[in-house]
């Protein structure tokens, strides 16, 4: 029994917003269940209440002082944009897209 | 007379004398790329322009009289991951394909502030993601030592500029390997330093809680002078560590291990370790033991598991991290015709823009996300690295530093493993424990392995925020060596054709 089906690895390409065909798709399926059944030997250790490690050096409360400091002006904010218009961002359309 | 061969510290010498100007050093190097770079393919972008004109700054900034670095003047390759601004910034990937940062990174920042020369940017794995170099969407790069071998990865081309006298210094960054195992295959020296020891304001981000920034160079010495630049608190990353910078120049120069406990990582070897790799170590292992270190072995049992745990984790951060490459604010746009609406526009822009390997870990960091999933995958992989921490803080109290192979094999051939994902992932099943545990860590040259004639590389692990004591164990080691060959490891490597 496989780890990951076809539809599902289709499932998480929507949800990653990457668009695959089916030879991806298909390529993809058979390649994740060899590599999920290779990194599920986690679960042989990490079992009862061994407490989970995010950051290796944990730090907290990591202030900075609230003063405006020099920025990026608008031009050099929108210079690597592939579309603008005037001081703004332009994008396709996000409201009432077809799904 | 300094020419492309010598060391940093020696070219650092020469500008104070003024045998050499900064102008001068930077030409012979941009020579030396234009007639090399056509087979080794190590940078993806020379700035020629501007390293003339940041030689001509240094050479006016010796000429004032004021405090500089001993690197003033010094040329040097970045990774493509790095943003330095107006310069093209691809991280390898056909999505940033263009794009020009506003702003730099604070590693170019302080290059800058100390007068370093920014020859270009280098090649890489897209975004940082394998280790061999053929995962960048503008061709591998191939190593010095052999052209039809990988210089390894991510930063292949970091490393390869290294070994081809294309640059005395070079900047990598480190999520699992991607300075030490270039370095070990390049027969070259590379650092990881403690994670949060080097600002990560300005790298593109892989996986977040493992990314580091660090330097690499031909010398231990070079090494540390580049290290001292770059390290350092920085409030502009919230995981930058504040405290002093560890002593590695000094360490560097001490050249001595009397009474140093070294332990040997007792997971690190046998099975899976090519014989010529396991042969040079044991006999740098005897080197040090001559020099006054104590060998002891320490054990590590769930080793075993960082490279499975690595796999979850890195691949969840980038799906999380990589999700900002949406085609709306940088980087290409594919698809928008008018007629579709964003959401198609990313999925088009992802397709094409990003290679089969990141939409490989894209898609296998979302599943391990997934809510029912999440548990069994990425909570058990964090579980993990807790263990791995413990292991390491075991280790360190019988040991001041920990070593290993840097990788099990030498150098491979292009194409060798590209259809064989877990193969290539267990290049770096010796260099991700540190990644995972934070701590510091060093590859250098320890010889050849008989068999092939590639270089191998020694791995020294220290504790956070000791890396000093990787350039104390390294330099008394690579000096031993040294002596005893007479010459550096890279005189042998072949003469590349100057085209």
């Amino acid at each position: 029994m496989a780890a990951i089906s076809r539809d599902e690895v289709a499932h998480l390409a929507r949800l990653s917003r990457i668009e695959m065909n089916d030879a991806e798709l298909d390529h993809l399926a058979s390649e994740l269940d060899l590599i999920l059944g290779a990194v599920a030997r986690v679960q042989e250790v990490a079992q009862g209440d061994i407490p989970p490690t995010s950051h290796a050096i944990p730090l907290h409360n990591v202030f900075r002082a609230d003063v405006v400091k020099p920025s990026l002006t608008p031009e050099e904010s929108l210079s690597g944009a592939p579309a603008t218009e005037g001081p703004r961002f332009k994008v396709p359309q996000i409201l009432g897209e077809a799904e | 007379m300094t020419n492309i061969h010598s060391t940093a510290a020696q070219m650092s010498a020469a500008l104070a004398a003024k045998e050499i100007s900064s102008v001068e050093l930077t030409q012979q190097h941009l020579d030396r790329i234009s007639a090399v770079d056509g087979d080794v393919h190590a940078f993806l972008y020379v700035d020629t322009e501007g390293a003339l004109a940041q030689a001509k700054a240094a050479d006016e900034l010796r000429a004032s009289g004021k405090e500089i670095s001993p690197l003033t003047g010094v040329p040097l390759a970045l990774k493509d991951v790095l943003a330095q601004k107006g310069v093209p910034t691809t991280c390898g990937s056909k999505m940033l394909e263009g794009w020009r940062p506003p702003y730099d990174s604070t590693v170019v920042t302080k290059l800058k502030e100390a007068g370093v020369v920014i020859l270009g940017k280098t090649n890489m794995d897209e975004f940082a993601m394998g280790s061999s170099t053929e995962n960048s969407a503008y061709g591998p790069t191939h190593n010095p030592w052999d052209l039809t071998r990988i210089p390894g990865g991510s930063g292949g081309g970091s490393a390869a500029a290294l070994a081809a006298f294309e640059a005395p210094l070079a900047i990598g960054t480190d999520t699992g390997g991607s300075i030490r195992q270039p370095a070990a295959v390049t027969g070259t020296v590379g650092v990881k330093p403690t994670y949060g020891g080097v600002s990560r304001y300005g790298l593109v981000a892989f996986s977040s809680s493992l990314d580091q920034a660090g330097p690499c160079a031909r010398t231990v010495l070079d090494t540390a002078l580049l290290h001292e630049v770059i390290a350092g608190h920085d409030e502009r990353d919230s995981t930058s560590i504040n405290q002093l910078v560890p002593q590695v120049v000094a360490a560097a120069k001490k050249l001595d291990v009397k009474g140093m406990k070294i332990g040997v990582v007792k997971e690190l070897s046998g099975e899976g370790y090519q014989s010529g790799v396991s042969q040079r170590f044991q006999e740098s292992l005897d080197l040090l033991v001559e020099a006054g270190a104590e060998i002891v072995e320490v054990s590590c049992p769930n080793f075993e598991y960082a490279l499975a745990a690595y796999y979850l984790i890195a691949p969840s951060e980038a799906s999380s991290n990589l999700a900002r490459f949406d085609s709306m604010r940088y980087g290409i746009r594919i698809g928008d015709d008018g007629t579709v609406g964003a959401e198609e526009v990313m999925r088009r822009t992802r397709h094409l823009g990003f290679g089969p390997e990141v939409k490989r870990r894209i898609i296998l960091g979302t599943y391990a996300l997934s809510s029912g999933y999440y548990d069994a995958y990425y909570g058990s992989a964090q579980k993990v690295r807790t263990l791995l921490k413990q292991d390491y803080e075991r280790a360190f109290e019988k040991a001041d530093v920990l070593v290993s192979p840097t990788c099990p094999t030498t150098a491979f051939k292009i194409g060798e493993k590209s259809d064989d994902p877990l193969a290539m992932y267990l290049n770096d099943v010796a260099t991700i424990p540190v990644n995972m545990a934070g701590i510091g860590g060093m590859s250098l040259p320890c010889g050849l392995a008989p068999e092939d004639g590639l270089p191998v590389g020694f791995q020294i692990m220290s504790p956070v925020m000791q890396d000093d004591r990787l350039y104390r164990v390294g330099a008394t080691l690579e000096a031993a060596l040294l002596s005893k060959w007479g010459k550096p490891l890279l005189a042998n490597a072949p003469e590349l054709a100057v085209r």
